[in-house]
């Protein structure tokens, strides 16, 4: 399998001509850890959130449902999201968040230019993902927290802690390791997914921070399925070494969760 | 010896001063009402903004009443514990609006037509369509999710199981650990990487250009296998292995072992593992749309030429409508709410399996 992507990625680096491949890749890599991150940004901590809310604070019977209804929202294909959120989410942004932040926060370099008018952002691409992403990070931070060993919380509390600090002192540190490797798997689907993106975004070509105005800097997997229908010839060949590109991406971010996951595992059978 | 005597004077009983349950109650009305009010005074009463500020006051009260009746520590937890409600509710309410939106829209175009038709359609309709009429369908795109997914299906399953069979009852040694590396690996392909691959494949034998619905079935297995592997392993290995030794020790082969003990104990997680893997793969569009492509018409032969998906389908009605454009997005929200709709099927499936084909008495 390597081997038919090494000959393919071959070809074009040397017959891409007046565009080095470097110079078209470089924008798309930049967009894509950019969506993710802002995408991990705001779904870590609600799912964090969300994961002790279904594991410490629901009540025992609801918490079942509530786990069931998390897993289904990460089965909903990701292109009825994409619609979703350019019908719903785009326009609430452009038409109450955007304006507000370019008034009062533009000063930050992340919400300065001229807020878009069609919500077709980075910020709102942002967040549709970070939808996506978290129920993986729920998924995994709540079985783990729900394995925080018996005797330890209850010891807490009998020591007298509030339930908060009970959290703190026990289920955080438990999970932590657990927490981080969801994260990383909820940034390795985040790096590779297209559809979302493809239908919210409006790609602009080269490298933007600005997270509110509607030039932005496109994604590897929704640069391809954008061009990929119209492409032929060598083209073709440069959009297939660009999805080699994000294949190594995901490769390590994800060969780092694994890593990390098992070395907390470790931790935890002392 | 007389100060601690004296600290223990001070302090009147074990337990601390504790609100009543009511009062959260009443500041959370009172913090509700009065974003209300602030929200009809700013001039922009929208339920958004009601439902932030309301928090936001909620928390600031509820901390400083806390801290004043109870102390520090108390008013940290309740701080907290409606810090996490909070977001739990704001992650409900997108959750809620995806499948209000896919049901308030979908439901207008869901009808005969669109379940019969497809879009090739005639002259008349197209006209009838122009003048706001019902026309156009996406029966094509039904087939083609049917027999692309059942084609990987047909790929993955077998190999799937097969090789978690070999995992947990063969496998030992480097060619497992190999092979497990590896399910690890594909498990994080990205969906469109799968996609490529597949066209890439297929590219090399058949020549550039090439769209069928077995390379797109050859793509989504790609994004199967791992799944079904993951899960049926799990699944065998939970199968006690004193049954497999009572087996051998009534002298049944290895092989028989495996196929009139093993498997049927963990019959029902496979099952329901390939249902869930089903669900990961039937909404998938990027590796359909670089593989299968999109067709006007119902191709019933999976080793030629563009066949259409339901997701493929819902995109391209979505950013390529044509006219009118409600028409198209109102086909596009059918198209995706029938996908929500099987998808939910499917893992309701998934749960009914794993209940009613549990192995009694284990």
């Amino acid at each position: 399998m390597s081997q038919g992507w090494l000959g393919i990625f071959g070809d074009t680096t040397e017959m891409s001509g007046s565009d080095s491949f470097l110079g078209y890749v470089g924008p798309l890599v930049f967009g894509t850890l950019y969506a993710a991150i802002v995408a991990l940004t705001i779904a870590t901590p609600l799912a964090v959130a969300v994961a002790l809310f279904i594991s410490h604070y629901a009540p025992r019977r609801m918490s079942q449902t509530l786990g069931y209804l998390i897993d289904l929202l990460a089965a909903i294909p990701s292109v009825v999201f994409g619609i979703w959120g350019i019908t719903v989410v785009a326009p609430l942004m452009s038409d109450d968040v955007f304006p507000w932040l370019s008034d009062n926060l533009s000063f930050i370099p992340i919400f300065s230019g001229t807020a878009s008018t069609s919500g077709r952002t980075m910020l709102t691409a942002g967040m549709v993902l970070a939808m996506m992403v978290l129920p993986i990070i729920t998924a995994i931070s709540r079985e783990i927290f729900l394995q925080t060993p018996r005797l330890h919380q209850e010891a807490s509390l009998a020591l007298g802690a509030t339930k908060w600090e009970m959290i703190r002192q026990t289920v955080l540190p438990y999970g932590r390791s657990g927490v981080i490797s969801g994260a990383m798997l909820g940034l390795g689907r985040a790096l590779g997914e297209t559809m979302a993106v493809a239908i919210i975004l409006s790609p602009s070509d080269g490298y933007f921070w600005s997270l509110v105005t509607n030039q932005n800097s496109n994604t590897i997997a929704s640069n391809i399925a954008l061009k990929f229908p119209e492409a032929y010839g060598l083209d073709v060949n440069r959009l297939i070494a660009t999805g080699l590109v994000l294949f190594g991406i995901t490769f390590v971010v994800n060969m780092f969760a694994r890593r990390i996951a098992n070395a907390g595992l470790m931790g935890v059978g002392e | 010896m007389n100060t601690v005597v004296a600290r223990v004077n001070e302090q009147p009983s074990l337990s601390s001063a504790q609100m009543s349950r009511a009062v959260p109650v009443l500041i959370g009305l009172a913090s509700v009402a009065v974003a209300i009010l602030l929200t009809v005074a700013g001039g922009g009463f929208r339920w958004g903004w009601v439902f932030i500020l309301s928090g936001l006051i909620y928390v600031v009260a509820i901390a400083i009443v806390a801290r004043v009746v109870e102390d520090r520590r108390q008013s940290t937890d309740r701080v907290m514990r409606t810090v996490i409600t909070f977001a739990f509710i704001g992650v409900l309410v997108p959750l809620a609006s995806v499948f209000w939106t896919v049901i308030t829209e979908g439901v207008s175009r869901f009808d005969s037509i669109f379940l019969s038709e497809t879009m090739r359609m005639s002259p008349e309709s197209m006209l009838a369509q122009l003048d706001g009429g019902v026309a156009g369908g996406a029966y094509h795109a039904m087939v083609g999710t049917l027999i692309v997914t059942g084609v990987s299906g047909m790929i993955a399953v077998p190999i799937g199981v097969l090789t978690a069979i070999y995992l947990v009852e063969f496998g030992s040694g480097r060619l497992a650990s190999t092979v497990t590396r590896m399910v690890d690996v594909m498990t994080g392909i990205p969906s469109i990487v799968a996609g490529l691959f597949a066209y890439a494949l297929f590219e090399l034998f058949l020549g550039p250009g090439t769209r069928s619905g077995l390379s797109g079935g050859v793509a989504l297995s790609l994004l199967m296998a791992p799944v079904v592997i993951r899960s049926s392993e799990e699944m065998l290995r939970l199968v006690p292995n004193e049954l497999r030794e009572a087996s051998y020790a009534l002298g049944v082969p290895k092989w028989k072992t495996i196929l009139k003990v093993v498997l049927p104990t963990a019959i029902a997680g496979i099952l329901t593992g390939v249902t869930l893997s089903v669900a990961r793969v039937i909404g998938e569009t990027a590796p359909l749309l670089v593989t299968v492509g999109l067709a006007q018409d119902t191709n019933y032969n999976p080793l030629d030429g563009r066949m259409t998906t339901l997701p493929v389908y819902t995109y391209y009605q979505y950013v390529q409508p044509g006219l009118p454009t409600e028409a198209g997005h109102a086909r596009a929200w059918a198209a995706a709410m029938m996908l929500v709709i099987i998808v939910a099927a499917l893992f309701t499936l998934a749960r009914i399996l794993s209940w009613a084909l549990k192995p009694k008495g284990l």
